[in-house]
């Protein structure tokens, strides 16, 4: 949040300063441009030439090497042209390439708390979209600028070397031209973004109705669908009518003034050379110089709008890439030595938002090899105390220890390569099982892996299926069971083999037989390591070496099944609810 | 950075591009029959049309005339000297284009208010159809896809029939003005000028074929940088939790790397394309200039007709670019038109018969009789099912998943239709009424609790848009809803997200629950929840879920045994058939599949 307010020539610079890696071909791109723009002004040059001393003259070998001449300039622009092409699409991609990877970086390093606050599409959006305007830019859109103003610059020089009069009198246009390009572009601009936007309504409509089928029909609602449907239908039609009709009576607009330019240049420019002020072929010379500058002119009219486009997509890009790390290593940080598995808080408090704390001064030590059930309602802190412990948050006050280093002394690696995490939403990566087990420890072998994933009572089913270790999970590949997704995560972090274990043990309903296997499996992997258990299951809490019970932040009471049970009315209400829901 | 009208653009963001992913302009050889079908869509707009099409012509005539003015001031007026004759005609020329901007204008909007048209009704028609197509063709066919026909497809045959159509025989007309006047002025001339089309119809050729090829890879590429991204995005706290923040960077700069080289590759083909075009229109002067230049030399041809020669081949080369281009685009527009097309085609399976009755107000007894049904003709999901539930009464189906428990919950909806037997409600068969006032009369809480983007109000009140907040307050009170919602800072006016993520999973159940309840059915169709929620909702939804059930006739599809142990009959559904049915205790008496479910939880 620090450099929220650049200004947008700053948020261009910046944006340009990704160029500086690839600055010879950028330069030499600007250089071709250059020479490109030199051959372009020379060519009506070599018609007037050819008509006035070739055809004017009657003079056959002149006409035929002028051609000649002519397409050998055409050819080196052709040439040229290529070259400055290839080159500033290359530094812009590379721009973009290097965005993205520094976007994906800072998202890898960026703590919890900031995704927390951030929503996928969104830094996909950034990400992909916004790169891409600011890519555009760099490249083709501001060459094109550069490329309008130099030839703007040396038409108006040609033209008024042939005739400053007529010169003057024929660029009148051009502001008018140049006005109105732009006024175009800048009232589109917001309309298109605006019908942009209610397409998407629409579609989110569509979807909406799609997804929720099965409801639509059920309650009887499609009427009242289709009205709604209509209803976003209609608003995109008027609003996409009125662009429509902008564009269809502003757009024609800009050849109407430039061809009106052309009706000053023949009947002005006739009348001097009627008077022989001006020959025939400067005539014709100006009136192509005049034709050539109408093109890029209205490409400035469209591209002027990109560049306010490239600003608030750059700012959109920097501030991910400007946001503050919460979590990171402190300047000195040495690496964890291997863990015996103790873990203090020392009057942790914490709270996800200023002002409202969801831990309140908690203290506790544990030995190792212990196994903690954590037991509260939804809010209690639960969920805040296993975030601390490999540091997903930082607490706002006090110390987290682990073998008695304050966590935040040690380096983040050393430190999440000891603790292993296994979550109730599970992640698995669109790819191999086999990768995804070895997620975990990349270098680990066969063997090992196999043994990580037959504890994990994983082996079994992934060797049923017809590609094994092979098969690809995900989106593009094979969907796996909740329970399936659950023992293969439980076989990845076993191969991990952390020390200090944290662990939401609640699993989506699956059957029986799976229900028992993922016992096993839990059971195999908490064996002789710190447990910290977000406990749903009754045979967690009977076997807990500890009970945390939590309320508001808090540790109410603590202390084995046995104990609690008898001596802790809360901890029997809570175990009573459990049991219900479960005994099903 | 060109606006465009209807194109689906990149308002969907990064989604579209992976729904983008995989559809193609197909390399389908011209479809007549669909092309007319196409065609046909234009029929109602046809004085639009036909006027677009006569200004068309006229503005074609238009752009034609002026190199025809310039020749004329040359010739005849400036080389003569002729300075009075200058001036009328420029100002002759000035008419011209003033007039050429008015038809230009005016006839663009029509071709867009025409499209624009189609587009709409063509989007509102297979809205419509999709809620007349049935459950089942909904299942069939991912959200994804329909929505890139609805939004996508549509787009594309609108470019074709709005400005294709209309580019296509314009720039015909004012290609074949140009050759005539052309020919007119100087046939030697004019067929040495031609002489540079083969070249560039090649070059065109070779281009697009190429081009095609290497923008669909850009295409992939693109798509694997968003899905590798928005996969470590969603997985950032597993990468975080493993520290494996240097691997997924690796391998994001790898597919980031192949996207970058891809757009290289195919922004180069333009880069060769672009100058080649151009250098052949200057080939095109150079001949115009060369036998021109040599036949104005020997006297044989005017100094103006060699410029307006040059003022035509300048204008030779655009319509031929264009229609090149129009070929893709025709292309893509018949294949999404045929995918359109047999969208709008499918005949619903579900529909009410002519003579169907409105289902006067229901009892509650449900009857099925010898019900069998099949999703797939030889796969067989339930066969030969007898079943009657009297008004008021519970039932609660269960069993092992897949064995049809959820299909025939369905069937009472009539979200399915019957294979062989029927399904009778208050003595009617479902298929003789009309299924709105069928399904008003029902209600479903759903496995997975949908909720749609908009306030929490208005998915409370889905059944009844125009409804008091106050029955909304209600409602969400019975279903003990009430309490979170108001202690959300918005309250009921807090907006759903996408997916309902910005709710826990029982939260969604208890508004899913609440909108059930006020739409106040007869039958009740409750598939229970299979995530697990903590404890505590676990009991608010239970309790609200017993609320609702009273005075309702409910089928409920039950995944755990803690709801039902009240129902007044317990259904154990396996493959396909009710092989067990009775009370809780009567069941765990007669030692069947029941007790041992029962037993093993």
């Amino acid at each position: 949040m620090t450099s929220k307010r650049m200004s947008g020539i700053q948020v261009l610079a910046r944006c340009f300063g990704y160029l500086r890696p690839y600055r010879r071909i950028t330069i030499a791109a600007y250089l071709a441009l250059i020479a490109v723009n030199v051959v372009t002004l020379t060519i009506p040059q070599f018609i007037r030439w050819i008509v006035d001393h070739g055809i004017g003259r009657q003079d056959a070998g002149l006409v035929k090497t002028s051609v000649l001449g002519l397409l050998v300039l055409a050819l080196i622009k052709g040439i040229i042209s290529y070259f400055q092409g290839c080159w500033t699409e290359t530094a812009s991609q590379n721009v973009a390439c290097d965005l993205r990877n520094a976007i994906h970086g800072q998202l890898a390093r960026l703590s919890f708390s900031y995704h927390d606050r951030s929503e996928t599409g969104q830094l996909l959006t950034r990400a992909i979209q916004d790169v891409e305007r600011i890519r555009f830019i760099t490249g083709r859109a501001f060459l094109r600028i550069a490329d309008g103003v130099v030839l703007a610059i040396g038409t108006t020089l040609m033209l008024l070397l042939i005739n400053p009069l007529l010169a003057i009198l024929a660029m009148s246009t051009m502001p008018l031209l140049v006005w109105r390009a732009m006024s175009l572009g800048q009232r589109l601009r917001p309309m298109s973004l605006v019908i942009q936007k209610q397409l998407g309504k629409l579609t989110t409509r569509l979807e909406q109705n799609l997804r929720g089928v099965r409801i639509v029909k059920a309650f009887a609602q499609e009427d009242a669908e289709i009205a709604r449907f209509a209803r976003e239908n209609r608003r995109w039609f008027s609003l996409s009518a009125l662009t429509a009709r902008l564009q269809a009576f502003n757009g024609p607009q800009i050849d109407l003034i430039a061809n009106l330019g052309t009706v000053i240049v023949i009947g002005y420019g006739g009348y001097l050379v009627i008077s022989r002020v001006l020959t025939l072929g400067e005539l014709v010379a100006f009136a192509t110089y005049l034709g050539q500058l109408t093109v890029p002119v209205r490409r400035l009219g469209n591209i002027v709008p990109a560049v306010a486009l490239a600003v608030t997509a750059g700012e959109r890009v920097f501030e991910i890439l400007d946001a503050i790390c919460e979590v990171k290593d402190l300047p000195g940080a040495s690496p964890l030595p291997a863990v015996r598995g103790e873990v203090c808080f020392e009057q942790v408090s914490f709270g996800y938002t200023h002002g409202h704390r969801i831990l309140q001064e908690l203290s506790f030590c544990v030995e190792p090899g212990q196994i903690i059930a954590l037991l509260g309602t939804t809010g209690s802190g639960k969920s805040t105390i296993i975030n601390l412990i490999p540091r997903f948050y930082d607490p706002t006050v006090g110390r987290v220890l682990i073998d008695g280093h304050d966590i935040r002394q040690v380096t983040l690696a050393s430190l999440r390569d000891q603790v292993g995490t296994v979550l109730q939403e599970t992640t698995l990566f669109a790819t191999t099982i086999r990768e995804n087990i070895l997620f975990g420890k990349p270098g680990a072998g066969e063997a090992e892996m196999i043994a990580a994933a037959r504890a994990a009572q994983a082996h079994d089913f992934i060797c049923e299926m017809p590609l094994g270790y092979e098969t690809v999970v995900g989106e593009r590949g094979v969907t796996l069971s909740g329970g399936q997704k659950q023992r293969v995560a439980i076989a990845r972090t076993l191969l991990r083999d952390p020390r200090i274990l944290i662990l939401d043990d609640a699993t989506a309903s699956v059957d029986t037989a799976t229900e028992q296997l993922i016992q096993i499996a839990l059971e195999s992997l908490m064996a002789g390591r710190t447990c910290f258990v977000i406990a749903q299951r009754l045979s967690t809490l009977r076997k807990a070496d500890r009970i945390f019970i939590l309320d508001r932040g808090q540790i109410v009471a603590q202390g084995k099944h046995d104990e609690l049970i008898l001596s802790c009315g809360l901890y029997a209400d809570l175990y009573q609810q459990q049991a219900k829901v479960s005994a099903l | 950075m060109s606006f465009s009208i209807g194109s689906a653009g990149s308002a969907m963001g990064p989604r579209s591009v992976m729904q983008d992913f995989g559809r193609e302009a197909g390399g389908q050889a011209f479809n007549a029959r669909i092309f007319r079908r196409l065609l046909g869509f234009l029929t109602p707009h046809w004085p639009r049309m036909l006027a677009a099409l006569i200004l068309m012509l006229i503005s074609s005539m238009l752009a034609l005339t002026t190199p025809y003015l310039i020749k004329i001031a040359i010739d005849e007026h400036i080389v003569a000297g002729n300075a009075d004759a200058l001036f009328y005609t420029a100002m002759l020329m000035a008419l011209v284009f003033v007039a050429l901007y008015a038809t230009t204008a005016v006839q663009q909007y029509l071709l867009s208010f025409v499209g624009l048209r189609i587009l709409t009704s063509l989007r509102a028609r297979l809205f419509q159809h999709l809620q007349v197509l049935p459950v089942s063709y909904h299942h069939a066919h991912i959200v994804g896809v329909t929505i890139s026909r609805v939004i996508g497809d549509v787009a594309v045959i609108n470019d074709l029939l709005s400005s294709g159509v209309a580019t296509i025989i314009g720039d015909t007309v004012v290609l074949a003005g140009i050759v005539l006047v052309m020919l007119s002025l100087n046939v030697q001339l004019a067929l040495s000028a031609f002489a540079v089309l083969p070249l560039m119809l090649l070059a065109t050729w070779l281009f697009s074929r190429r081009a095609r090829i290497a923008f669909r890879q850009t295409r992939q590429r693109l798509a694997a940088v968003v899905g590798g991204l928005a996969e470590d995005i969603s997985g950032i706290r597993v990468i975080q939790a493993f520290a494996r923040e240097g691997v997924s960077a690796t391998r994001f700069e790898e597919v980031n790397r192949a996207n970058r080289d891809a757009n290289i590759d195919a922004m180069s083909l333009s880069f060769i394309f672009l100058p080649t075009v151009d250098f052949l229109g200057i080939l095109a002067t150079a001949i115009v200039l060369w036998a021109g230049g040599l036949a104005v030399a020997r006297g044989d041809m005017t100094l103006g007709t060699v410029v307006a020669f040059l003022a035509y081949v300048s204008r030779f080369f655009q319509p031929i670019q264009d229609l090149s281009q129009m070929y893709t685009m025709m292309q893509s527009a018949i294949a999404g038109g045929e995918r359109v097309l047999e969208m709008l085609d499918t005949r619903p399976e579900i529909y009410d018969e002519p003579a169907a009755i409105d289902m006067p107000s229901i009892a509650g007894r449900v009857e099925l009789r010898q019900i069998s049904f099949s999703y797939q003709p030889d796969a067989p999901v339930l066969h030969d099912v007898n079943l009657v539930i009297e008004a008021g009464q519970t039932v609660a189906l269960v069993g092992p998943t897949g064995a049809g428990k959820t299909t025939i919950a369905n069937l009472v909806a009539r979200l399915y239709d019957v294979t062989a037997g029927a399904v009778i409600i208050d003595g009617l068969d479902v298929r003789l009424v009309t299924q709105r006032s069928l399904r008003r009369q029902m209600g479903l809480v759903p496995q997975d609790p949908f909720l749609f983007t908009g306030s929490i109000a208005d998915n409370i009140r889905f059944s009844a848009p125009e409804i008091s907040m106050q029955k909304v307050e209600e409602a969400a009170r019975a279903a003990n809803a009430h309490d979170f919602i108001s202690a959300l800072p918005k309250g009921y006016a807090t907006r759903i997200l996408e997916g309902g993520v910005n709710l826990s999973l029982g939260q969604r159940q208890l508004i899913c629950i609440a909108r059930a309840i006020l739409a106040n059915p007869r039958i009740l169709i409750l598939d229970e929840a299979t995530a697990s929620v903590d404890t505590l909702t676990e009991g608010l939804i239970q309790e609200a879920l017993q609320k609702l059930l009273v005075g309702r006739t409910a089928i409920v599809v039950a995944h755990r045994l803690s709801t039902i142990r009240n129902a007044d009959q317990i259904c154990v559904v396996q493959a396909g058939g009710i092989i067990e049915r009775g009370t809780h205790d009567e069941l765990l008496e007669n030692g069947g599949l029941y007790r041992e479910l029962y037993q093993r939880q």
